[in-house]
């Protein structure tokens, strides 16, 4: 394989990243929360799109309709009954955190109890072979992980940017209080966001399982955490940072299993973040925020 | 002429800091009313208790005969009670205009009309903010973000304006320019609560005045015979 098939498939892997890392930025972004039971909503989208396509031997397109729908419901949920009420009493960001892991950790032995630690094999979901492009052989999930996650980048900047709720969260986000002030529901923002992220979590599930095709309940770990790792490095609270930030990972994560070793890649990408984050502490696009009251 | 704005007996708490220990204080309709005190008072608790940022453990607050107390803060502006707090708090990655929609945000349906006349207004008073509707909020002078955060406030057409500190840190005309605005909102039918530091000005433009040290009002009276106090003119006016 050549270099540039090596870089795309690293964007193809970095789509998954990027948008996975839109859910931590959002949210921290809105309620400077790290939201670790993020990387667990990408479970629970493999698990919904493999129940409804196998168990149910449902069309394609209303497994991945489910999937969005219920990691949608799931990451409100998962706001209201267990991050709600911290928030509005301003606990500590340590209670936050705590909870956090919490959730990660019942969700992951929810998954377990209900479906066992087995993995299971996910069946082909789209294969269309390859694009061929002079002499180069693009795989067809590298393809489709691109495509779809720079639609998904393009329709999230023209809600953020375009809409009256995309405004709100992004004065929300500023400024809670002010946005207040404003007249703006933040309880209601807030969830919102947390609708968005976990439902492009489960776009990246679905991508997820296109290209790596097996699910577990533990898939989120490591998963969750290189997007978050994402997050940070394009600079958390940045939407465009945390695309970049996917990217970079994926691509050198890539090359890195290419050219370098097959065995430690993940040494590489974390010392990238190390790397970055020792040159500009807010990341690459993020930018210093004033904490109001 | 009724009353607008009832606090009633209010006490509001930062974890173990009693910060207002059981204050009342009224503002009637058509009123321009001012709340001086020190560094510290008291008045910016106030003026969040009011909009619904902070709770008190007791007594109430009335919004035009409604009781407020336990209303959630978005649904207080709806009620056309809207705030410019201290330190102008513009949002500043967002431009000038998209401001000034977010200070329109409660408008919907039917009352969206008239919101381009609004703007218009707006834009008529303050020349500035016109010239640079599309530059980002953040990168305006500290005079010209006071101007966004007034003008922001009042595309909410509300019914009550509350000011926190609206002159802190601008130049003497800026000053002037700001207290002719909520002398000319006033006049078109707002009712003002105006918090300041610059006790001489607020005064002058003020119906009645309340005078706040540290959490308790130890005086309050009609804003020209505080003008005339002598507790007042040593504490506040510098004289
Ligand atoms: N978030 C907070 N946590 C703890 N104490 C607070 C908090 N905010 C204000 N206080 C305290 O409450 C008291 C009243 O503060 P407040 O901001 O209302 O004063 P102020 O009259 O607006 O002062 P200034 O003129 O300086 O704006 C002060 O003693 C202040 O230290
Ligand atoms: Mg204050």
């Amino acid at each position: 394989m050549n270099f540039i098939t090596q870089t795309l498939n690293g964007l193809g892997l970095g789509s998954i990243y990027a948008l996975v890392a839109l859910g931590y930025s959002m949210v921290y972004g809105i309620v400077q929360l790290i939201n670790f039971a993020h990387g667990d909503i990408i479970m629970v989208g493999g698990y919904i799109l493999y129940l409804i396509l196998v168990n149910l031997g449902m069309p394609l397109w209303m497994a991945i309709a489910a999937a969005i729908l219920v990691c949608a419901v799931a990451g409100v949920l998962i706001q209201r009954v267990a991050y709600h009420r911290l928030l509005v009493h301003n606990a500590a960001r340590i209670s936050l955190l705590i909870t956090a892991l919490g959730v990660s950790i019942f969700l992951q032995n929810l998954f377990m109890i209900l479906f066992s630690s087995n993995p299971r094999s996910v069946p082909t979901l789209i294969d269309f072979g390859s694009l061929s492009l002079g002499s180069l052989a693009i795989p067809s999930k590298t393809v489709i992980n691109i495509v779809v996650s720079v639609i998904m980048m393009v329709g999230l900047q023209l809600l953020v940017n375009k809409t009256k709720i995309g405004k709100a969260m992004q004065a929300a986000s500023e400024d809670t209080g002010a946005a207040k002030l404003m007249g703006i529901n933040t309880n209601y923002v807030v969830a919102f966001t947390f609708a968005i992220g976990s439902a492009l979590a489960a776009v990246g599930a679905v991508l997820y399982c296109n290209t790596y095709p097996q699910i577990s309940p533990d898939m989120g770990n490591l998963l969750g955490l290189k997007a978050f790792v994402a997050a940070v490095l394009g600079g958390i609270g940045s939407i465009p940072g945390a695309m970049l930030g996917g990217y970079i990972l994926g691509v050198a994560e890539t090359l890195t299993k290419g050219y370098v070793t097959s065995t430690a890649y993940d040494a590489v990408v974390f010392g990238i973040l190390i790397l970055v984050l020792l040159i500009k502490p807010t990341g690459l696009l993020g930018e210093n925020r004033k904490e109001k009251v | 002429m009724g009353t607008v704005l009832n606090v009633n007996d209010i006490n509001v708490y930062y974890g173990a800091i009693h910060a207002l220990k059981g204050i009342s204080f009224h503002v009637d309709e058509g009123e321009i009313v001012s709340l001086i005190g020190a560094n510290g008072a008291g008045k910016t608790t106030a003026m969040h208790t009011i909009s619904g940022l902070l709770r008190s453990k007791t007594g109430s607050l009335e919004f035009q005969g409604a009781n407020i107390s336990k209303t959630e803060p978005h649904k207080i502006v709806r009620m056309g009670l809207a705030q410019v707090p201290e330190g102008r708090r513009v949002f500043s990655s967002l431009t000038v205009l998209e401001n000034l929609e977010m200070g329109a945000f409660i408008r919907t349906g039917s009352a969206r009309k008239g919101i381009d006349e609004d703007l218009e207004k707006i834009f008529s008073r303050f020349p500035r903010l016109k010239e640079r509707r599309k530059q980002v909020a953040g990168t305006l002078s500290g005079g010209e973000q006071q101007m966004l955060a007034i003008g922001r406030a009042l595309m909410s057409r509300p019914k009550m304006l509350l000011l926190d500190e609206p002159s802190m840190g601008l130049a003497p005309i800026m000053v002037q320019e700001i207290f002719n605005c909520i002398t000319q909102v006033n006049a078109e039918g707002t009712t003002v609560l105006l918090v300041e530091q610059n006790a001489k000005m607020a005064l002058s433009i003020s119906n009645r005045a309340y005078v706040l040290e540290t959490g308790i009002i130890s005086l309050e009276g009609n804003a020209a015979d505080l003008l005339d106090n002598e507790q007042v003119k040593q504490a506040y006016l510098g004289a």
